[in-house]
C-alpha cells in the first residue's frame, strides 16, 4: 500500500495545476464571460508557479512506480509548463480581438499541460496512456476552438480522428508489451527485454507503441493530420501544438525506449531510423510547394521532429541529451515565428500566404529581421541556435555509428534551406504585393515574437552554458548501449 | 456440464449477434443486436467469475452507450441506404483484412498460451476467496491506481468542458425564466395605476 504523504509532493506541480485549474473553472463560472481576461492572467501566474514548484520539488519514484520525478521529467515540465504559459499569454490577447473571448481557454490549456507533465512522468504504460488522452482531449477542442471557422472545424476533428485511431495503435502495442512481459512498468519491461533473445511477440507491441507516439510527434509516415491541422487551427493553438506537446512526447518517447527497452536497443533504433529518413524527406520536398506559411511550418515541424528522433535513435546518453537541447533551441524557435505570425496582419486579415511577405521590410523593418534571424537558424546557420541543435543531435548520431543518416539528415536541411531562404528573399528584396501597409500590431505576440529572435541570435550563446549543464544532468542514467 | 452449455451458448449468442449488428438492414435492429452481444458478453463474465464485471457491462454498455447509439439512430435523419452503397464492392477486402487480423490474433494467442509472454513472472496472485469481486477491485483502484484513477477524472471533466465550449451558445434574444426575479415582485412594482380622466377618452402612449 503506498503512503500517499510520500507521493504526493513528488507530483506537487501536477497537483497545483490541477487544483488551480479548478478553481479557475468555478472562477470563470461564477463571473461569466467576461472574466476571460482575468482567468487567463491567473492561468500564466499558475503555469509559472507550477514550473517553480516543478524545478524545486523533490525527486523520486511514487503511486508504484506510475510516476517518475527525475531531472528528465523535472526539464521537460519546466519546459512544457513555460511554453503553455506562453501559448496562454499568444491565445489570451488573439481570442479577445476576435471576439471569441471565453474563460475555457486558458484552462484547456492548464489541463493539457497536466497531461503534457503526466507523460514526461511517466513510469508506466497506463500512466503514459491517461498522460496522452488527457493532453489530446484538450488539444482536440483547443483546434476547433473557433467553430464558426469552417477550417478550424475540419482541423478539430481530422486532429480527433487520426488521434484516436493513433491512440488505438498505441494501445494495441501496449496491450501487447504488457502481454509478453507481464508488467507495464518501464522497469520491469526492461528486466523482462534484457534477458535472452528479443521476442518477437514483444517487438510486435514495440513496433505500434512507436508508431502511435510517431502519430503524435507528427513524425512521418505518420504525418498526414499536421499540414491540414496546422493549417486550419487558430494560430496561437498551432503556437501551443507546435512546442509543448512536441516536447512532452520526446521526452515520452526518449524514456520509454531507454529505460523500457533500453536491452534490444539495436531492434527500436532500426524503426526510428526510418521514421527520421522520411521525416527528413517529406519535411524537405514536402515545404517547396507550399503557399501558406503555416504549412510551411507544419512540413518544417515534420523534418525537425526527425532530427530530433535522430537523437533517440543514437541510443546514448549523449543522444538524449542532444535530443533535449535540440527539441529546446527548436521550440523557442518555433514560438517566436507563431508569435511573429500573429502581429502580421493586414486590413484586419491575419497574413497566411508566403508571398504577402514579400516587402516587409519597408513596412516592418524590426520583424523583418527577426523573421530573417529565426527562419536562419530553423535552416541551421551557424552562429544561430537552430544550429547548436543540430551540432549536437548530428554529433551524437554520428558518435554511435549513424553518421550515414546523420549526412541524409544534413541533405535534408541543405535542401529545406531553400524555403527559408525564399521567405528571407521575399521580404527583403521583393516589391509589395500592393500598398496596404500591415495593421498595427498586438504588443505581446510581437515582444514574444522579437524576444525569440534574440535569444535565437545572440542570446542562444549566453544560453548554450546554462543549457548544456541542464541536458547533461536530465539526460544523464539513461541510454542504453 | 451445465457451464459447458451455457458458455457454448453464450459465445455463439455473441458471435451471431455481433455478425448480425453489421449486417442487418435496418439500423435500429443493428443496435438492438448489439444489446444482446453485450447482455450474452455479460453472461460469459459471469460464468469467469467476475459478477461486477458483467453488471458494469450491462449498465455502462447496455444502459447509456447502447441506448444512446439507439437514440442517435432514431433522432438523426441519416440516410443509410446510401451509407451501405459500397458494402458488396468492399466486401472482398474486408474480407481479407479480417483474415489478416484473425490470423495475427491466433498467432499471438497461441505464443501467449506456449509461455512466450509473461514467462518470466510469478502465477497471477489468486483473489482472496472471502473478498468479493467489487472489494477486490476498489481496494486496488483506490490505492495502487488511485493516480491513474484520479487522472481518469479529470479526463472526463476535459471532455465535459470541451463539450460545452464547443456546443454552448449564448443566443441574445432569448428570453429565460428567473425565479428570483419572479419570487422578489410585489403588488407595488407589478402594478402601476395611473390616473385617468372621466370621459376624456385614452391615448395608448399615455399609458406607457
Amino acid at each position: 500500500m503506498p503512503d500517499l504523504s510520500l507521493a504526493l509532493p513528488l507530483a506537487a506541480s501536477e497537483l497545483t495545476l490541477t487544483i488551480g485549474a479548478l478553481v479557475l473553472l468555478v472562477l470563470g463560472a461564477f463571473l461569466g464571460e467576461k472574466s476571460a481576461r482575468l482567468v487567463s492572467i491567473l492561468s500564466v501566474a499558475l503555469l509559472v508557479a507550477g514550473a517553480a514548484v516543478a524545478a524545486t520539488g523533490p525527486l523520486g519514484v511514487a503511486f508504484d512506480g506510475a510516476f517518475v520525478a527525475d531531472p528528465l521529467a523535472v526539464y521537460g515540465k519546466v519546459a512544457i509548463y513555460l511554453l503553455s504559459a506562453v501559448a496562454v499569454i499568444l491565445g489570451g490577447g488573439w481570442i479577445q480581438r476576435n471576439r471569441i473571448a471565453k474563460f475555457e481557454y486558458p484552462i484547456l490549456i492548464v489541463l493539457a499541460a497536466v497531461g503534457m507533465s503526466m507523460m514526461a512522468s511517466s513510469g508506466d504504460l497506463i500512466s503514459m496512456y491517461v498522460g496522452i488522452e488527457l493532453h489530446s482531449l484538450a488539444l482536440y477542442v483547443l483546434a476547433a476552438y473557433h467553430r464558426d471557422d469552417l477550417k478550424a472545424s475540419e482541423a478539430g476533428l481530422k486532429y480527433f480522428v487520426l488521434g484516436a485511431l493513433s491512440s488505438g495503435l498505441l494501445l494495441y502495442g501496449a496491450s501487447l508489451v504488457y502481454g509478453f512481459t507481464g508488467s507495464m512498468r518501464f522497469e520491469d519491461i526492461a528486466a523482462v527485454a534484457a534477458d535472452g533473445e528479443a521476442n518477437v511477440g514483444l517487438i510486435f507491441g514495440l513496433v505500434f507503441l512507436i508508431c502511435g507516439l510517431a502519430f503524435k510527434v507528427s513524425a512521418a509516415p505518420f504525418h498526414m493530420w499536421t499540414p491540414d491541422v496546422y493549417e486550419g487551427a487558430p494560430t496561437p493553438v498551432v503556437a501551443l501544438f507546435a512546442t509543448a506537446p512536441k516536447m512532452a512526447a520526446m521526452v515520452l518517447i526518449g524514456r520509454v525506449l531507454s529505460e523500457g527497452f533500453g536491452g534490444i536497443h539495436d531492434q527500436w533504433s532500426q524503426v526510428l531510423i526510418l521514421i527520421c529518413l522520411i521525416s527528413f524527406a517529406v519535411g524537405a520536398i514536402g515545404g517547396i510547394a507550399q503557399k501558406d506559411v503555416q504549412r510551411l511550418l507544419a512540413y518544417s515541424s515534420i523534418a525537425n521532429i526527425g532530427y530530433a528522433l535522430l537523437g533517440i535513435a543514437a541510443g546514448t546518453e549523449q543522444g538524449l541529451q542532444a535530443m533535449l537541447m535540440f527539441m529546446t533551441l527548436y521550440v523557442i524557435d518555433q514560438i517566436g515565428f507563431f508569435a511573429i505570425l500573429l502581429s502580421l496582419s493586414k486590413s484586419g486579415r491575419p497574413i497566411r500566404r508566403i508571398a504577402d511577405l514579400a516587402g516587409l521590410k519597408t513596412d516592418r523593418p524590426l520583424t523583418a529581421v527577426a523573421i530573417t534571424i529565426l527562419s536562419l537558424s530553423v535552416l541551421g546557420m551557424p552562429p544561430f541556435s537552430g544550429f547548436w541543435g543540430k551540432y549536437y543531435v548530428f554529433g551524437a548520431a554520428a558518435e554511435a555509428g549513424y553518421w550515414q543518416v546523420a549526412a541524409v539528415g544534413l541533405v535534408a536541411s541543405v535542401v529545406a534551406a531553400f524555403y527559408y531562404l525564399r521567405i528571407i528573399k521575399l521580404m527583403w528584396f521583393d516589391a509589395p504585393l500592393d500598398a496596404v501597409k500591415t495593421d498595427k500590431a498586438p504588443v505581446e505576440s510581437q515582444w514574444i515574437g522579437w524576444a525569440s529572435a534574440a535569444f535565437a541570435f545572440p542570446l542562444v550563446i549566453v544560453g548554450l552554458t546554462w543549457l548544456e549543464p541542464l541536458t547533461k544532468i536530465a539526460a544523464s542514467g539513461f541510454g542504453a548501449g | 456440464m451445465l457451464q459447458g452449455i451455457a458458455f457454448y451458448l453464450l459465445a455463439t449468442v455473441a458471435v451471431v449477434s455481433a455478425l448480425l449488428v453489421v449486417t442487418a438492414r435496418n439500423p435500429v435492429h443493428s443496435v438492438l443486436f448489439l444489446i444482446l452481444a453485450f447482455f450474452s458478453s455479460a453472461g460469459l463474465f459471469v460464468l469467469l467469475g467476475a459478477e461486477f464485471l458483467a453488471m458494469l457491462l450491462v449498465v455502462v454498455y447496455v444502459g447509456a452507450v447502447a441506448v444512446l447509439f439507439l437514440f442517435v439512430v432514431m433522432m438523426l435523419d441519416v440516410d443509410f441506404v446510401r451509407l451501405r452503397e459500397g458494402f458488396a464492392r468492399y466486401l472482398p477486402f474486408a474480407l481479407v483484412i479480417a483474415a489478416v487480423l484473425l490470423t495475427e490474433m491466433i498467432l499471438i494467442s497461441l505464443a501467449v498460451v506456449n509461455g512466450g509472454a509473461a514467462a518470466g513472472l510469478d502465477t497471477l496472485t489468486p483473489a482472496t476467496p472471502e473478498a468479493s469481486n467489487i472489494e477486490v477491485i476498489g481496494r486496488v483502484l483506490y490505492t495502487d491506481y488511485v493516480y491513474i484513477f484520479q487522472a481518469a477524472g479529470i479526463v472526463l471533466l476535459i471532455a465535459m468542458i470541451g463539450a460545452i465550449v464547443l456546443t454552448l451558445r449564448h443566443k441574445p434574444g432569448v428570453k429565460r425564466q428567473s425565479v428570483a426575479t419572479q419570487v422578489g415582485r410585489d403588488a407595488k412594482t407589478a402594478i402601476e395605476i395611473k390616473a385617468a380622466v372621466t370621459g376624456a377618452g385614452l391615448n395608448p402612449e399615455e399609458l406607457r
